[in-house]
């Protein structure tokens, strides 16, 4: 379901233990799917299925993803073999170089 | 809760049941982290997946009766149970001066009506007479083994203060500042990796908890899955022989600290291999001190970081690449950036304004002004942040062609003489590059002829002569007449904050009352 996220939101994969959090959404309704699922709001509403074609590239700890458009942008909670897509584009790594650890 | 610092959550800020506050950081480093060792002692190794437990118990335990947490007390290896317990509970963390004196500290902790004061158990003696609810942390924390673990908040609100911090107060009397929830995780989401960490990484922390770099050590090395190892107080000996021991790979230390690691040394090197990363910052380090720093450890990589307590802690960092290139080069320009605080975060923005609020130029020197979302610029008598949300650091400063950033010091202690607007850290940086300096601080006193005379109260290196008028020569070289110290006068110590900055106001109060006006 189309849904206008606020940063900080966490979503779960119902088919795998990706877990994503919003950092950056547009103002506007969007659809975020995790392996191709539509994203559950807690882990506890996993409920297994299968991973769509083309979106089991997977999901690392730590790493950001973007679209394209650079609209919106999630970090990686906790690893999982499913992918985030927004409105059906599956989300790219973001390149960003650490800053250098200052405490 | 009717707490005063709760803000007020608007309806369409709630989407699922989570916001950016630090009860998202306890939940990410429990999932991400789960079995990684995150903090406590060889007694009690706590992972991810402990901590969780332990403050939600920690929560659950402080339910609704209180309005806040106060700590008061050394650093304690499980210090993150106590913030987060706060979080989690959804009232603020105060962690005071447990250093102040009695009248002092007594006074702080009346300013938290309501609140659950954790102490260490020679604070907490200390604390007798106060009205407010005062444990010993170590009896607290066991007393959470018997405590259930709390369901989840329906709605925490990021926008409610996540910390209240004292500031040190070297020009005024000490500010309660304010640190809200979306200002610590913006810091966080903003500049540190998650999970960036290997899992054999640890940090030393010797900042004092009170301190906001006590608070962004340990905030951003959960974030990143670095292991926290707390020194109680910060002592050199201890430090180093520590480093060695937990195999530490990551510290930040206040200059003051990194003078005493340095004289410790004696010129020797530190020996520790495993330190990759040392981060320095809170006030100016001396570049002799820092020298013989980069020489006692040349395989360590330094940082030094500028930032405020308003500003939830870092927003300009000089990296380790930055620190080689600097002392590599021939370049003036580049070889300068060592003394700078290097180039602000990709989050924060700068302007360097004039005293009538016009911008800057690169190079020129100005009033330091921020924004941005890590930006709190709140104290408890209000926000300070002006409409379009810049923050007024109080500093001076200036950023050069590349971003570097230069720090000149407190707009509070510039010295107006003759009319013409003078940094005393520019003059106290050449003084303390001379041989025979240890320690220095320079003040305005009062003048009949020129508004303001510039005063150098100067302590010695031990065994050292030097007389005032080489001093002076040293200094007019270097800079000019007029920021010449017209007088130089000579002390056994200066006065510090226990976090290394100079207390100027106490250093005036004794030339006040101890040195003549010329007539």
């Amino acid at each position: 379901m189309p849904t206008a996220f606020k940063p900080g939101t966490r979503l779960y994969g119902r088919a795998c233990t990706t877990e994503l959090m919003i950092i950056r959404a547009p103002a506007d309704a969007v659809e975020i799917t995790i392996g191709g699922l539509p994203s559950a709001t807690s882990a506890a509403d996993r409920d297994g299925g299968s991973i769509a074609e083309g979106h089991g590239g997977g999901s690392l700890m730590g790493k950001r993803y973007v679209d394209a458009a650079g609209t919106v942008e999630l970090l990686c909670t906790k690893a999982g073999e499913g992918a985030g897509a927004v409105n059906g584009e599956v989300l790219e790594v973001k390149d960003a170089k650490p800053l250098p650890s200052s405490d | 809760m009717g707490s005063p610092y709760c803000g007020l959550i608007a309806a369409d800020t709630i989407v699922n049941n989570v916001v950016v506050h630090l009860s998202s950081l306890l939940e990410m480093v429990e999932s991400g982290f789960d079995d990684r060792v995150l903090c406590g002692d060889a007694g009690q190794r706590v992972t991810g997946a402990d901590l969780g437990h332990l403050v939600r118990s920690g929560a659950a335990w402080l339910g609704e009766q209180f309005a806040a947490v106060v700590y008061a007390g050394e650093n304690h290896p499980l210090l993150p149970v106590g913030l987060l317990s706060a979080a989690w509970a959804g009232v603020p963390f105060v962690p005071i001066n447990y250093r102040l004196d009695d009248e002092r500290l007594n006074a702080l902790v009346a300013r938290q009506p309501g609140a659950l004061v954790l102490a260490d158990s020679a604070t907490a003696a200390r604390l007798a007479g106060s009205s407010a609810m005062v444990m010993v942390f170590d009896d607290w924390l066991r007393a959470l083994a018997d405590a259930p673990e709390s369901a989840p908040e329906a709605a925490f609100d990021d926008d409610a203060v996540a910390v209240v911090l004292y500031t040190s107060g070297t020009t005024s009397e000490p500010k309660a500042a304010y640190l809200r929830h979306r200002h610590l995780m913006a810091y966080l989401l903003g500049s540190v990796d998650f999970g960036g960490a290997d899992s054999d990484e640890a940090v030393l922390v010797s900042v004092p908890p009170y301190h906001i770099a006590g608070v962004a050590n340990m905030l951003s090395n959960l974030f990143a899955g670095r292991r926290l190892v707390y020194l109680r107080a910060f002592d050199a000996s201890t430090w180093l022989r520590t480093v060695s021991d937990e195999a530490v790979t990551h510290a930040m230390v206040v200059p003051t600290m990194l003078a005493r690691v340095v004289e410790t040394l004696d010129g020797a090197l530190a020996g520790v291999t495993s330190l990759r990363s040392l981060s320095y910052g809170g006030s100016k380090a001396s570049l002799r001190v820092l020298e013989a720093a980069l020489r006692a450890f040349p395989d360590t990589g330094f940082v030094n970081a500028y930032g405020l307590t308003e500003t939830a802690s870092t927003v300009a960092v000089l990296g380790p690449d930055d620190h080689r290139a600097a002392l590599a080069s021939d370049d003036p320009a580049v070889r300068r950036r060592l003394s700078s605080v290097g180039q602000v975060l990709p989050m924060v923005e700068i302007e360097i304004r004039d005293d009538n609020g016009a911008v800057l130029p690169a190079g020129e020197a100005g009033l330091i002004y921020l924004r941005g979302e890590q930006i709190a610029g709140e104290y408890s008598s209000g926000s300070v942040l002006d409409a379009d949300g810049w923050f007024f650091t109080r500093d001076r400063g200036s950023v050069d062609a590349d971003g570097y950033l230069f720090i000149e010091g407190r707009t509070d202690d510039t010295i107006i003489r003759g009319g013409e607007n003078i940094a005393p850290a520019e003059i106290e940086t050449v003084l303390l590059a001379h041989p025979s300096v240890a320690d220095v601080c320079v003040v305005g006193m009062p003048d009949d002829e020129w508004g303001q005379r510039i005063v150098a109260a100067v302590v010695l290196q031990p065994g050292a002569s030097v007389d005032e008028a080489t001093l002076r020569d040293s200094v007019r070289v270097q800079l000019r007449g007029a920021k010449t110290p017209d007088s130089i006068v000579f002390r056994d110590t200066l006065p510090h904050t226990d976090t290394g900055k100079m207390l100027r106001r106490v250093v005036l109060g004794d030339l006040l009352a101890t040195e003549p006006t010329p007539t």
